[in-house]
């Protein structure tokens, strides 16, 4: 049983990790056609992960409609939403349109789908704003140097801006293009480190939480 | 000349014909002849004299290269054009141009080759051919070659050369990556046996000391923990980092008896994350208290994630919100969010384009490395604490290497010496 839980996936994991690795150093036909069927198997096994997603989710929604929990009626919205545009895909065969004619699944994505993502997205931009006006009120000296940057990348990047202060255009440039550039290389070059380390740790099996923890 | 040539036109319309003015004739014509002879003079082309005709190394096959020296002729007039027939074919004419560009363009320089791969100077034309209309190049087909220089109607072959093109199973050109990577490796692997002997220091990072202060609040409050694990899935480094440190959080939340909420947007990774929270509950010796609904999936579609945890956090009011791993343009929607409600926030992102709106709306940031760095922090296992050794100790050999790099561009821009470039050129080909 430790060997199924334990042993086994630590070997596939060397093997594998080890295996695409090399994968990386040999142009071979043979080396990208290998590469491309383990693609396809990890979309392969997405897919039949997602039956488990969906069960994972109706079960949460099912037990929150059974106990009447707060906000259950949201959950009455998910049923309703899923099971309807399942219901009109597998009459639609899938398809948006057919010979130029907008089907039901093709208007539940285009006029209900597409609209909520687009108000959702915007709604960033109000966010932004909320949240730039907490952060630039200037209550220590680093949200300080955050506001002063901010405004003198501001006024570079509009029109009016760099027309108003001239200067302006390359002092936002300098900031961006040094300050800015060099300090995220900076974590850029950190985080590369820091992923091919663990990268290491988990080939090697050094690294083992992922599979649940333990120390056997 | 051209008002010259007009004077000319008009006097001898006037007809005037005195011998200062023929005189002057005879000088303004040969002057003429002179400067036309000078103008139009130019160099006579030929053929490359030497050209080399090989399968492409360290590729995946289905190409040839095709080098020569650059010749004194070179310029924007003169053109080359490369042509390849069938390997029994002698006669140049009668081959496919696969390839045609003016003569002072394609150069070995312009391509990413290192030092050790290149056997001539990369002064040289390069240019690489591959299969195009007309003609597939195959691999274990054989191949006739030929160079053309041509200017205007003038067009001359180079003598044919036969090549085969085949892949290779090593690419040379990143033995440099290899090495880097390897050395790198043993490193990490030297760190850690040199940490299990000795005690390291390791300094504080607040974002981590406040995980324990997050979920002591929660536990206060008698409300939920929210833990994210970004917008990847499991093939992401950041996103095993952010399910490495859900089983120190959800150890903590079992040993203070606080619910913990783990939604997710990818069905491999809850599954995965349900087993490490699990286990957590184990280690706490809580088991009863684990509910395998804690993990559970929302949807993959990014707009919704962020709607359906934005309802999450405005309904259950989690007092302490977790956002670690990679995310996109949600990252300020979820946390902006979860500040309205007033819950602690704490973030860790390698994502440096998300980081700015992590570090304005949440408590605590864990930015890049940090994010790969907290299982070590919070375990304080010699074997993690090793690893972060064995990057800081990369760190430094980079930023050495850019400090020399720094001051050997310097230097050469000031001095004008050459040999500066040439060490800037092995630091280039070495990175």
């Amino acid at each position: 049983m430790i060997f199924l839980r334990r042993q086994l996936p630590l070997l596939i994991t060397l093997v594998a990790g080890l295996l695409f690795a090399a994968q990386y150093y040999v142009p071979h036909p043979a080396s990208e056609q290998m590469l491309t069927s383990a693609t396809k198997w990890l979309q392969i096994i997405g897919g039949f992960a997602l039956v488990l997603g969906v069960t994972s989710l109706f079960h949460l929604h099912a037990v929150k409609i059974r106990r009447q929990e707060a906000g259950w009626g949201y959950s009455l919205v998910l049923y309703a939403g899923m099971l309807g545009t399942i219901a009109v895909g597998l009459w639609a065969d899938g398809k948006e349109s057919i010979e130029g004619v907008m089907t039901s699944f093709g208007w539940v994505y285009n006029y209900m789908m597409v609209p909520l993502q687009g108000t959702m997205f915007a709604i960033l931009a109000f966010f932004i704003a909320s949240a730039a006006y907490r952060s630039f009120r200037a209550r220590s000296r680093e949200a300080a140097v955050l506001l002063v940057a901010a405004v003198i990348v501001m006024m570079g990047r509009v029109p009016l801006g760099e027309y108003l202060v001239p200067l302006s255009g390359d002092v936002a440039s300098w900031i961006l293009n040094v300050l800015n550039a060099s300090v995220r290389r900076a974590i850029l070059i950190g985080v590369s480190l820091g992923a091919i380390a663990l990268s290491f740790k988990i080939i090697f099996g050094v690294e083992r939480s992922y599979l649940g923890g333990g120390k056997e | 000349m051209k008002g010259q040539g007009g004077e000319v036109r008009r006097r001898v319309r006037q007809g005037w014909t005195s011998p200062a003015w023929l005189l002057s004739l005879m000088m303004g014509c040969t002057g003429s002849l002179l400067l036309s002879c000078l103008v139009f003079a130019q160099e006579p082309i030929s053929t490359p004299p030497e050209i080399h005709v090989f399968d492409t190394p360290n590729d995946g096959g289905g190409s040839l290269t095709v080098q020569w020296a650059p010749a004194s002729w070179d310029g924007p007039d003169v053109r080359y054009q490369i042509l390849v027939g069938d390997a029994s074919s002698t006669d140049p004419s009668t081959f496919t141009v696969m390839a045609e560009f003016p003569a002072n363009s394609k150069y070995l320089k312009d391509t990413e080759t290192a030092w050790w791969t290149r056997d001539v100077d990369k002064s040289w034309h390069h240019i690489v051919v591959r299969s195009a209309k007309g003609l597939e190049i195959k691999d274990g087909t054989s191949y006739a070659v030929s160079v053309a220089t041509m200017r205007d109607d003038q067009r001359l072959f180079t003598p044919v050369i036969v090549a085969t093109p085949s892949p290779d199973w090593f690419n040379w050109n990143q033995l440099n990556n290899l090495i880097i990577a390897a050395s790198f490796g043993g490193l990490i692997f030297y760190t850690i046996s040199h940490a299990k002997r000795n005690n390291i220091f390791l300094r504080r990072i607040p974002g981590l000391d406040a995980v324990d202060e997050a979920i002591g609040r929660a536990t206060e409050l008698g409300k939920p923990v929210l833990y994210l694990t970004g917008a990847h899935d499991l093939h992401d480094p950041s996103t095993v980092a952010a399910a490495v440190i859900l089983g120190k959080v959800a150890k903590r939340a079992a040993l203070y008896e606080t619910e913990l909420m783990v939604p997710h947007r990818e069905p491999i990774t809850m599954a995965v994350c349900q087993e490490i929270t699990k286990q957590a509950y184990l280690e706490a010796g809580k088991p009863d208290l684990f509910k395998e609904d804690a993990n559970f999936f929302i949807t993959s579609d990014q707009f919704s994630y962020a709607a359906a945890v934005d309802g999450i956090m405005l309904r259950k009011k989690p007092a302490a919100n977790f956002f670690m791993g990679h995310y996109f343009a949600e990252s300020l929607l979820l946390t902006e969010t979860g500040a309205s409600t007033g819950a602690i926030q704490i973030a860790g992102t390698d994502a440096d384009h998300q980081l700015p709106f992590f570090v304005t709306t949440c408590d605590y940031t864990l930015i890049g490395e940090e994010l790969y760095a907290a299982s070590a922090y919070l375990s304080k296992e010699p074997v993690q604490i090793g690893t972060l050794r064995g990057q800081d100790i990369g760190k430094a050999v980079i930023l050495t290497a850019i400090a020399v790099g720094t001051v050997l561009a310097t230097f050469g821009a000031v001095t004008g010496a050459e040999w500066p470039q040439i060490m800037l050129d092995f630091l280039s080909d070495v990175k």
